[in-house]
């Protein structure tokens, strides 16, 4: 077939729903897209490990330590997956890394705030995890099939993050009044960041029009924020915690919540390097990389003397 | 009265057991997100969480013994560190990747050993956590003694690395092999494993192993003992403080 026809051929594939599989042939347009957004997706799973983290060793009570330690953990396996998933685009997980510590690839914005409080851990699990679900559960339309098939998996421990999330917040809420003040102003730092992290509005999106052609994204940044703050509503009600919107609005002809306006020029100011912990998280990655190299240094030349060895027998 | 001592004695040795588990489920803990590469990451965690884990049915048990309103995170929170009896090796700091693999790879032979040994407890409390736990402790054994083979043999700067730890860690193994007057009597009792009986296995297996992954035994010419009576090392304190802080920042809370 000529490039002609397997282009067309590929199109047809789009239109009709069908994954498109790593051996398929696919536009270097397409690939490149995929590459940049399942990649940008892992680190982000992998930097995300560190503002919880920052809480592992002070966790409050042993069954909290545990179910946060397993959260932490399940969030490496994303990346995990993520990276072996991208890897079927024709990269390596060592150049992905090498595009994170150069800050050519990015990670989700919202892990440039800090875990200020315990309280944070229940915000972020409840809140980012929640506002991850809703982005992904429309992913798992996507048309790569890797990719497709990763969201599936991935949601499943998604949701039972953010439930965890929100039980913490729950239990803060019924605690004592320090407690829920702890936790009002947890959601008060995290929710507008949270709204961001479903990125600008689809008129001011780089890669939206052509992701959408191409059926990798499946519904505009606008679409999902409204879904997740029309689902936020009632959650927050329940906790009995302030909005920290006060124009949020039910709007009864639209069927939505009408919101006041994120602050865009936060967001592009912690996007483009200025959020608490940007140069904190990037560092601490390349630092944890470097300091580990001689263990992988040891591992691959026992492996290769190992094998010496195999061939000498 | 007999069998009010036993109890009492009961409740000391697994709350000692759970202090073992609760620092070293600690320490590993502290890898979450500085290990090598990302499944190591995963891996270390998974080990603190089953150190946890044993920690939490530990001193559920003796809370239950207990039976003074305590709960587990009362032992795990709310002692000091005078009160802590953690075997001193479990304190030590994180080090680097080859302290860790070493102190780990020297835990897990013993507890392999041991917990083989106090699933024949008389206590049927204690038989039953041995159970559980001596699955994980054989699936540790595995990694770490791997990792011994990966890091002794491997570079010369993981040699190195290796045997400073190896020679660093030796004189925090002796007491792992003491009894004192309380886990004496809970041996006659049937209760309590004779770690004394440990001490030939242990050496014979870790022997070997650092043979075959290049490096040498340390001679037994220093050995720092304490932790079952108390006396800790400098480490432990700032451990607790940091793990404590916030519980006790809010008394009385539930989280
Ligand atoms: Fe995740
Ligand atoms: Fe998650």
């Amino acid at each position: 077939m000529t490039e002609d026809e397997l282009e067309q051929a590929f199109y047809r594939r789009i239109e009709n729903e069908e994954k498109i599989e790593p051996k398929d042939w696919m536009p270097e347009g397409y690939r490149q897209n995929l590459i940049r957004q399942i990649s940008q997706h892992a680190h982000s799973e992998v930097i995300g490990m560190q503002p919880e983290g920052n809480w592992i060793t002070r966790a409050p009570s042993l069954r909290r330590k545990a179910i946060l330690l397993a959260k932490v953990q399940d969030e490496g396996g994303h990346g995990l997956y993520l990276y072996s998933t991208a890897e079927t685009l024709g990269i390596s997980r060592a150049e992905m890394i090498e595009a994170l510590q150069s800050c050519k690839a990015k990670y989700a914005s919202i892990f440039n705030y800090p875990a200020q409080t315990w309280a944070d851990v229940g915000a972020i699990g409840w809140l980012v995890d929640g506002a991850a679900i809703v982005n992904q559960v429309s992913l798992q339309r996507t048309s790569y099939g890797p990719y497709s098939r990763s969201m599936i998996r991935i949601c499943k421990e998604e949701s039972f993050h953010q439930r965890q999330g929100y039980e913490l917040m729950l239990t803060l809420c019924r605690g004592t009044e320090e407690q829920k003040a702890m936790a009002q102003d947890a959601l008060n730092r995290f929710y507008w960041p949270a709204l961001m992290m479903f990125g600008p509005h689809d008129s001011e999106s780089a890669h939206s029009a052509k992701s959408m052609q191409w059926k990798i994204k499946r519904e505009s940044n606008d679409d999902l924020r409204q879904k997740f703050i029309d689902q936020t509503v009632p959650q927050i009600e329940f906790l009995g915690l302030e909005h920290p919107d006060k124009d949020i609005r039910w709007n009864e002809e639209r069927g939505h919540y009408d919101h006041g306006e994120i602050d865009w020029d936060e967001f592009y100011r912690v996007i483009s390097g200025n959020g608490p912990c940007n140069r904190q998280r990037i560092q601490h990655h390349i630092r944890v990389h470097e300091e580990g190299a001689w263990v992988r240094d040891a591992m691959s030349a026992y492996q290769q003397k190992k094998r010496q060895r195999a061939q000498a027998a | 009265m007999a069998e009010q001592n036993t109890r009492q004695d009961t409740l000391e040795y697994a709350q000692r057991l759970g202090d073992d588990a609760v620092v070293l489920g600690h320490r590993l803990s502290e890898w979450c997100s500085n290990a090598p590469f990302l499944e190591e990451d995963l891996a270390l965690a998974n080990t603190a969480l089953d150190f946890i884990g044993r920690a939490r049915m530990y001193y559920g048990y003796a809370a239950e013994l207990a039976d003074d309103g305590r709960d587990e995170d009362d032992f795990a929170y709310l002692r000091d560190q005078r009160d802590y009896r953690n075997l001193l090796l479990h304190e030590l700091p994180r080090g680097d990747f080859a302290f860790t693999q070493a102190r780990q790879y020297f835990i897990d032979v013993y507890n392999q050993l041991f917990l083989e040994e106090l699933r024949q407890s008389a206590d049927e409390r204690l038989a039953a956590i041995a159970a559980k736990a001596v699955k994980e402790s054989r699936y540790h054994l595995r990694r770490s003694r791997d990792w011994m083979l990966r890091l002794g043999d491997g570079t010369e700067e993981s040699h190195r690395r290796t045997q400073t730890a190896v020679d660093n860690l030796w004189g925090y193994t002796h007491e792992l092999f003491e009894l004192d007057p309380l886990e004496q009597r809970l041996v006659d009792a049937g209760v309590a494993v004779d770690v004394a009986a440990l001490r030939d296995p242990w050496r014979e297996q870790v022997g070997t192993l650092l043979d075959e992954a290049t490096l040498r035994q340390p001679a037994d010419d220093w050995a720092v003992r304490g932790g079952r009576e108390g006396y800790h090392t400098e480490n432990l304190g700032h451990l607790l403080t940091e793990m404590q802080a916030l519980h006790r920042a809010y008394p009385g809370c539930s989280w």
